[in-house]
């Protein structure tokens, strides 16, 4: 009989081996995703692909999907979807343009005031999502056409007809904030790297890559940030609780009602920081942007490890998961491919993850 | 856990109740599920709340725990007038709860879900991070009171059987309880060993001043470590009893309702 002396040694369990606790890791499926993306386009693609030039090629676009993927993963992880980060896109690209030009305020103040109304727009889907009780997908599908229609309405009101508002660029070309949300990081240090040969060059001296986009660095912070909050603060334990079981985690005493519907501001904040970005560096905004990011940023959330009931999941896994895309996206046009295979993969991919997924959440609870 | 003379009881008639619940009705639409129900809790006692399914136990302590708010009815807490808009606001105030189905989320780890609501923390400002060694260390101590050895901390409570996470959710209670414990049908799913553990438990936290809400089917558990017994009935009380007021026969009785019961016991021989 064991009693309380018993060492904390249980002799009922199998040494785990490494690779097998690394199976239960949310984003193992990711990781595994990105090396099979990168040997199919080694083989496949151009070897220009894997230069650096290449590499920023793919991972710019990743990144302005992974900022999304981010935000809708920790919404996920939390028990809840939102289908209008998509429109959010446009709507706050909207709302920061009109600041910039119309209103002619400078960044230091547009770009906070962009962040606070699209907080408030989230702060509105995630009210609605809790006060009624209804499923957050539909509730969002609704948000994903009314932000789109007043994106559309606002447009033309802003501009006296027109579906695009320009001029941003001449707004912001000499703003101190412009080079933290638009352009190329570190271009010291590439013509550093060129001066000593170590990277590509153009004839003329000039590195083949100038910096490293801004988004990408975005996009890595953002990632890391929410990792650690997820796993290493009380806040990340309240969001994988309110996703795994909100009657549980409310009687456990986690403020479930003000995680969600910070996370619905959170995801919000994310798609505004894509209209920042993607507005600046286009100069003008349209009523297109952000077209259809939702359902992209949900399946590279699902890719990364998220499960669609919500408890379970990685931020890690996202960034993976938006990695994937990218790469697939860009990388078709290295290939002699169709393009068009592009929306094939992507289902197929989300088809396996989530097969896969399942198994992994099987696993876990010891369901069978 | 038969013997009635197993623990020291507490003799608490002197103390001024920590938690006062005075006539708490509670309407789910058209439904009464607690018709006027006054109950009291004192430091140091363990005070049994008994009765059928559906009697209406469940809800009762659920509006002592800020999960609900009673429709009519006052609650007193350490004398003063209270109201608990959440769970979380009970919990400050000291009185923590095993929910009858527990509470735990199967696919956190069983440290997340022991510390769910109330991480500790360690740093300062930005750098205040949830202490997952001090949590993972204190639930595995925490556990092995109760009798249970835990793979790992870090194994998902999905994967614990039955009796184990109702361990867990009680070792959770007891370590949070700082006033008042409560405990909705803690056993149900507890083996010999682990009930015994329980129920001195029980009487370990009592002894320390701290007062416990029993909730139970079982008359045997329920006297074993009983000070006082109240039977809900259909939503009402049927009154309150001490220890060594009533025999086990008549508390059978009025959990059970009276007379059906008593025709029951007689075609089976006296053996429930
Ligand atoms: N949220 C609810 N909505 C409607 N009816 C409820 C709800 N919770 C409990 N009830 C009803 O209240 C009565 C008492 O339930 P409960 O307190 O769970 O009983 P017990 O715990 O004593 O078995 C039952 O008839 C039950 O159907
Ligand atoms: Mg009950």
């Amino acid at each position: 009989m064991e009693n309380s002396s018993t060492p904390p040694v249980d002799e009922r369990v199998k040494s785990q081996p490494f690779f097998a606790k690394l199976m239960q890791r949310p984003e193992l499926g990711a990781i595994a995703g990105v090396i099979l993306v990168v040997i199919f386009f080694s083989i496949t693609a151009d070897g220009s692909m894997f230069s650096l030039s290449g590499f920023m090629n793919f991972m710019s676009p990743a990144s302005q999907l992974g900022i999304l993927a981010i935000g809708a993963a920790l919404l996920m992880i939390g028990g809840e979807f939102d289908l209008s980060i998509g429109s959010m896109v446009a709507f706050a690209g909207l709302f920061f343009a009109v600041c910039v030009i119309n209103w002619g305020l400078p960044l230091a103040v547009a770009i906070p005031l962009t962040f606070v109304f699209a907080g408030c727009v989230g702060a509105i889907n995630g009210t609605i999502v809790i006060r009624s009780g209804l499923p957050s997908f539909i509730v969002t599908l609704a948000f994903l056409f009314i932000l789109r229609g007043l994106s559309l309405v606002g447009l033309k009101a802003a501009t006296g007809g027109s579906t695009q508002l320009r001029g941003v660029r001449d707004a912001t070309e000499t703003d101190w904030l412009t080079p933290f949300f638009s352009g190329d990081a570190f271009p010291g240090l590439f013509a550093w790297l060129a001066e000593n040969g170590w990277v590509e060059t153009f004839k003329n001296g000039t590195p083949k890559v100038p910096g490293i986009p801004v988004e990408i660095l975005w996009f890595v912070v953002i990632t890391l940030l929410a990792t650690y909050v997820l796993l290493r603060t009380p806040a990340g334990n309240w969001v994988f609780a309110a996703g795994g079981d909100t009657t549980a985690a409310s009687n456990s005493g986690v403020p479930v009602t003000r995680v969600k519907i910070s996370l619905f501001m959170l995801t919000a904040c994310c798609a505004a920081l894509v209209a920042i970005i993607t507005v600046i560096d286009a100069g003008s905004t349209d009523a297109r942007r952000g077209f259809q990011k939702e359902f992209e940023a949900i399946i590279a959330a699902v890719i990364g490890g998220c499960l669609l009931t919500g408890g379970y999941g990685s931020a890690i896994g996202a960034f993976f998961g938006a990695i994937i895309f990218g790469m697939v996206v860009i990388g078709l046009t290295y290939t002699d491919f169709d393009q068009d295979w592009f929306q094939v993969f992507l289902g197929g991919m989300l088809l396996i993850a989530v097969l896969f997924n399942n198994a992994i959440r099987k696993r876990v609870t010891g369901e069978r | 856990m038969t013997d009635d003379g197993t623990f020291h009881h507490g003799d608490a008639t002197g103390a001024a109740p920590i938690v006062e619940m005075k006539n708490i009705e509670k309407h789910f639409g058209n439904i009464i599920a607690l018709a006027g129900v006054s109950f009291d809790v004192r430091p140091g006692e363990c005070h049994c709340l008994l009765g059928d399914n559906g009697a209406g136990k469940s809800t009762f302590i659920k509006t002592m725990s800020g999960v609900h708010k009673p429709t009519k009815g006052e609650i007193l807490f350490e004398g003063k007038p209270m109201s608990f808009s959440t769970p979380r606001d009970a919990m400050e105030a000291g009185i923590a709860t095993v929910f009858q189905d527990l509470a735990m989320i199967p696919l956190m780890s069983v440290t997340r879900n022991f510390f769910m609501g109330r991480e500790p923390t360690k740093g300062k400002g930005l750098l205040k991070r949830f202490d997952i060694d001090y949590a993972n260390e204190v639930t595995m101590v925490e556990m092995r009171k109760m009798g249970i050895n835990l793979r790992g901390p870090d194994q998902a409570v999905g994967t614990l059987s039955g009796g184990e996470r109702q361990t867990v959710a009680i070792a959770r209670a007891v370590h949070f309880g700082a006033k008042v414990l409560i405990l909705d049908e803690p056993t149900s799913a507890l083996g010999v060993r682990q009930t015994s553990n329980v129920l001195a438990t029980i009487d370990k936290v009592r002894n320390q001043g701290i007062g416990v809400v029993f909730i139970s089917h079982n008359v045997r558990h329920a006297l074993a470590v009983g000070d006082r017994f109240t039977v809900l009935n259909r939503g009402q009380t049927l009154g309150t009893a001490k220890r060594g007021d009533i025999s086990p026969e008549e508390l059978q009785d009025l959990m059970a309702g009276g007379q059906e019961m008593a025709a029951l016991e007689g075609s089976l021989g006296g053996t429930v």
